[in-house]
């Protein structure tokens, strides 16, 4: 047995290099390429549950799908809530997007109405109408995991797209995109 | 005799000139002082964001009915109970809706109790959250084309290990 070991230490010697050079490759790929830890909906292409969310504002209408088979054209539901610090952030994008014509429907995440005033007063109201969901059940029907969350719906009712995170200004022209395929 | 030679050796070094002392330690203290200024500095940044960070991401209305209240019915609450230990949080990932203290976490168990309190079956529940979520969103592996290596492996290596045996017991019949 000895003699055997002694006669070919060539492989053997560099097996523990092996195995450190693959750790380290697994880090710098762990590094440089993390998971990804957005859940996406698996909703995707199947029409939009059937909900009716009261007002969340005074000045708008609450939510209902009819809203989204009326027919015509598609429409983006957006996920969003006075305390969340993201959708503050893309309020500008969001009134960019109305101004070109684009319908935007909300939903207001644990929302109060007070809370949803002094948000809309602070950042701009680019909504149609903004619908109050208290115990996130619209949410979990569309398969959304967080806040803000804006899903494209076409004029039938399907979700087509959805887009995880705050719109920046560079996310602006994918939406007008994905919106129009939806036509 | 020795102890009084060191120490009165080193008497005059340390403390017996006064003008070298402060010399000594006198730029010491600024030095000092200014790293207590960072410090003090960089724990107050960190006491402001830890104070801003709840404020900023927390919702203001009180939990779901169903977040924190058992359901009457033990048996009931049971089922419930086993489905949301298997349930991820989709907001901290890394635990189950029972688990989790997350408003949204909150709002699933709301849900899953309620229709579990209104007859609907566990495994249905999952299905529909499955549906909207995919595979990640159930900790309990479901069978499907991609994933019955996992639930193969384990008799391939029952099965293995029955062959390597049996010739190992062969061998041993032979010799």
């Amino acid at each position: 047995m000895s003699a055997q070991q002694a006669k070919r230490p060539g492989l053997a010697v560099w097996l523990p290099l092996g195995l450190f050079a693959g750790f380290l490759v697994l880090v710098v790929v762990g590094l440089y390429w993390p998971a990804d830890r957005e859940v996406s909906s698996a909703f995707i292409g199947k029409p939009l549950p059937t909900f009716n969310l009261p007002p969340a504002s005074d000045e708008r209408p609450g939510l209902a799908t009819t809203v989204f088979k009326e027919g015509g054209k598609p429409r983006l539901l957006n996920v969003f809530a006075s305390w969340c610090v993201p959708c503050a952030v893309e309020s500008p994008q969001l009134a960019t997007l109305a101004k070109q014509g684009v319908e935007i429907d909300g939903v207001a995440i644990r929302d109060r109405k007070e809370d949803v005033a002094r948000f809309l007063g602070q950042y701009g109201n680019p909504f149609a109408r903004i619908g109050k969901d208290d115990l996130s059940q619209v949410q979990l029907a569309i398969g959304s995991s967080g806040v803000p969350e804006t899903f494209v719906i076409d004029g039938q009712g399907i979700i087509r797209y959805q887009h995880i995170g705050d719109i920046r200004p560079e996310d602006v022209p994918l939406i007008l995109r994905k919106l129009a395929e939806a036509q | 005799m020795m102890a009084v030679q060191i120490s009165s050796s080193r008497h005059p070094r340390e403390g017996g000139d006064p003008e070298r002392h402060t010399l000594r330690f006198r730029p010491r203290i600024p030095a000092f002082a200014g790293m207590t200024n960072v410090w003090v500095g960089l724990l107050t940044v960190l006491a402001l964001f830890a104070l801003a960070q709840p404020l900023a991401a927390q919702d203001m209305l009180p939990p779901a009915p169903y977040a924190y209240k058992q359901l009457a019915d033990p048996k009931q609450e049971a089922k419930a109970q086993a489905l949301m230990e298997t349930l991820r949080c989709l907001k901290c990932q890394s635990q189950s809706i029972a688990d989790s203290d997350a408003p949204m976490a909150g709002d699933m168990r709301h849900q899953v109790r309620t229709r579990i309190a209104a007859g609907e079956d566990p495994e249905a529940i999952r299905q529909w959250l499955i549906e909207r979520y995919g595979d990640y969103v159930s900790y309990t592996p479901q069978v499907k084309p991609i994933t019955w290596p996992l639930f193969a492996a384990p008799l391939l290596f029952l099965a293995l290990a029955a062959f390597l045996l049996r010739g190992r017991f062969r061998r041993g019949k032979r010799a």
